[in-house]
């Protein structure tokens, strides 16, 4: 078996008497898309604040690439390759689509601190950011203010800067939240095509996305993984059935 | 950018002529010095609030610490611009690293508070300065000497300095801003959570603002110490501050060229209106409320619309 390209071992959060994080041990394998499935409460958002180092576990590891990574802050994680979403779209709206990924490039590219040169003539960061949007499908909209972008174009805009960091992991939480349908089959498009490509992250309330896209699924229920998975096995689960898949309709 | 610099360019070419168009005038001159200096100032101060976002109420207080160091110099014999100029960005720079050091780790209202509360030490310290005037301030021997030469002394000379450094600091001010550096620093501004997310750290590119701001701050303290040929412990003040922010406020805080704007119309009305009334500042405070409500993007946003 490969080395994961993304282990959680052990991770464990308590806020007050409540462990929020009871335990929780993960693998993502190179180049697969695992999911993370689990009803609301079940602390999906503390597990990622955990993975991105915005919260400090009170025990337990994160290990990327090999690398203990528990203590490191979010922009060192990012610098690792660690890239990630925001469940609540997350742009620069006063740049440009094409300038909210130019600063991924520049961040991925030499020091920040260059003071003379104006920015916005750096062809090699232009073209990153082009290449970014285009994979994505955003590259006519390039020159568009991002607060102007539709919702389903800033999440498009926010996987392009994400890939602008070159990342070796993306984390994507609840990339669909807030879609509608149409953007919806867009963006499902759209991470199936990022899949080849990437090893991915995907937490996500969308039950018929997360089973068409993941290849392995980790439930979530009260901080504990109840179980890990194929698609057939975690829809076969009787335990995944009763504490989650059972009481939503798009089983 | 060519576009975009013809408005500024302008109002620069217009403080280049007045002296040779009728404002040659003694009390003239001194007020177009005063307006330009501290459009200095809140040029640099734009900088840090429509550029980096961060709203600081202490900015004065660098360049009193410049005007200061003028002073200080000048009562031990120093006047030689080789080691003042040096000296004053220098202590605005340091007085901005210790302080910026701190106040950048908070936001919002609480950077606010706690520039302000440096700027006030500042000001509690300089009055305490008895062997340089303590509260009264003190008067300077001589104005700063260039390469051994007066030069500071003419009128005319004053005049075109102020005005060079003036356009330094703006033209200093928009490189610095739309470079790699100052975009961390715009898109810090809008969104410090994405500039993390991207894999970089805002505090280290703001700290660095701070410090640019606040030299550049000790520069038009410099100026202004050699314009009065006096120094006091109210140019720190926090209403110097206020004011200074005020303009940035009526020229426009998302345009740097704005605060040159917002100097000038500051100067030039608190001026008339005093020569109105003693009672100026009765109209004066009015006025500019109602100048912030009724000119959204302040002076510079009223003269872009017109010249579209």
């Amino acid at each position: 078996m490969a080395d994961a390209l993304l282990r959680l071992d052990g991770l464990r959060k308590q806020f007050g008497g409540l462990a929020v994080t009871d335990g929780v041990s993960l693998d993502v394998m190179p180049g697969e898309i695992h999911a993370v499935i689990g009803p609301n409460g079940a602390g999906k958002t503390t597990l990622i604040h955990e993975i991105t180092g915005i919260v400090a576990p009170d025990s337990g590891r994160v290990v990327f690439g090999g690398r203990d990574i528990t203590r490191l802050s979010l922009p060192r994680r990012v610098r690792a390759g660690l890239a990630r979403s925001f469940q609540i779209t997350s742009v620069v709206a006063g740049f440009t689509a094409l300038e909210n990924v130019a600063l991924a490039a520049q961040a991925r590219s030499g020091t920040s601190f260059r003071f003379v040169r104006p920015a916005a003539s750096e062809r090699a960061l232009n073209d990153a950011a082009m290449d970014a949007l285009s994979e994505v499908g955003l590259a006519e909209r390039a020159q568009v203010s991002a607060g102007a972008l539709s919702h389903g174009e800033k999440r498009a805009l926010e996987l392009a800067i994400a890939l602008a960091t070159r990342p070796r992991l993306l984390l994507l939480d609840e990339p669909l939240a807030g879609a509608g349908p149409e953007e919806t089959e867009r963006l499902v498009a759209l991470l199936t095509r990022l899949k080849s490509a990437y090893t991915i992250l995907l937490v996500e309330h969308d039950m018929q996305a997360v089973f068409a896209l993941a290849d392995r699924i980790s439930v979530l229920v009260y901080g504990r993984i109840i179980a890990t998975g194929s698609v057939a096995a975690i829809r076969a689960n009787p335990e995944v059935r009763a504490a989650y898949l059972g009481e939503d309709e798009t089983c | 950018m060519m576009r975009e610099a013809w408005l500024p360019l302008t109002v620069l070419l217009a403080l280049a002529a007045a002296p040779f168009i009728g404002f040659s005038a003694s009390y003239e001159m001194t007020l177009m010095a005063r307006a330009m200096i501290l459009g200095m100032a809140a040029v640099s101060l734009s900088f840090l609030v429509g550029g980096a976002g961060l709203a600081s109420l202490g900015h004065a207080a660098s360049v009193g610490v410049g005007a200061y160091a003028v002073a200080i110099l000048d009562a031990h014999g120093v006047t030689d611009a080789a080691r003042v100029v040096p000296a004053a960005i220098g202590a605005a720079a340091v007085f901005a690293l210790l302080t910026g050091a701190i106040a950048i780790r908070t936001n919002g209202v609480h950077f606010i508070m706690i520039t302000l509360a440096f700027g006030q030490m500042a000001f509690f310290t300089a009055s305490s300065l008895s062997a340089y005037g303590g509260d009264d301030g003190v008067t300077l021997y001589s104005r700063t000497e260039v390469a051994g030469t007066r030069l500071l002394e003419g009128r005319l000379a004053f005049h075109f300095i102020c005005l060079g450094a003036l356009a330094l600091t703006w033209a200093g001010c928009a490189m610095l801003l739309a470079s790699r550096f100052g975009r961390v620093l715009r898109a810090a501004r809008d969104n410090a959570e994405r500039v993390e997310a991207v894999g970089l750290t805002p505090y280290p590119f703001r700290l660095v603002g701070y410090i640019i701001a606040g030299a550049f701050g000790g520069a038009a303290g410099f100026l202004l110490a050699n314009a009065t040929e006096f120094v006091s412990p109210a140019m720190l003040s926090w209403q110097r501050s206020g004011e200074l922010l005020f303009m940035v406020i009526l020229g426009g805080v998302g345009r740097l060229w704005g605060a040159i704007l917002g100097a000038l119309a500051f100067v030039l009305l608190e001026t008339w209106l005093a020569d109105l009334t003693p009672h100026w500042k009765m109209i004066f405070g009015p006025m500019l409320v109602i100048a912030v409500l009724v000119l959204r993007g302040g002076l510079s946003g009223l003269v872009e619309r017109r010249h579209g």
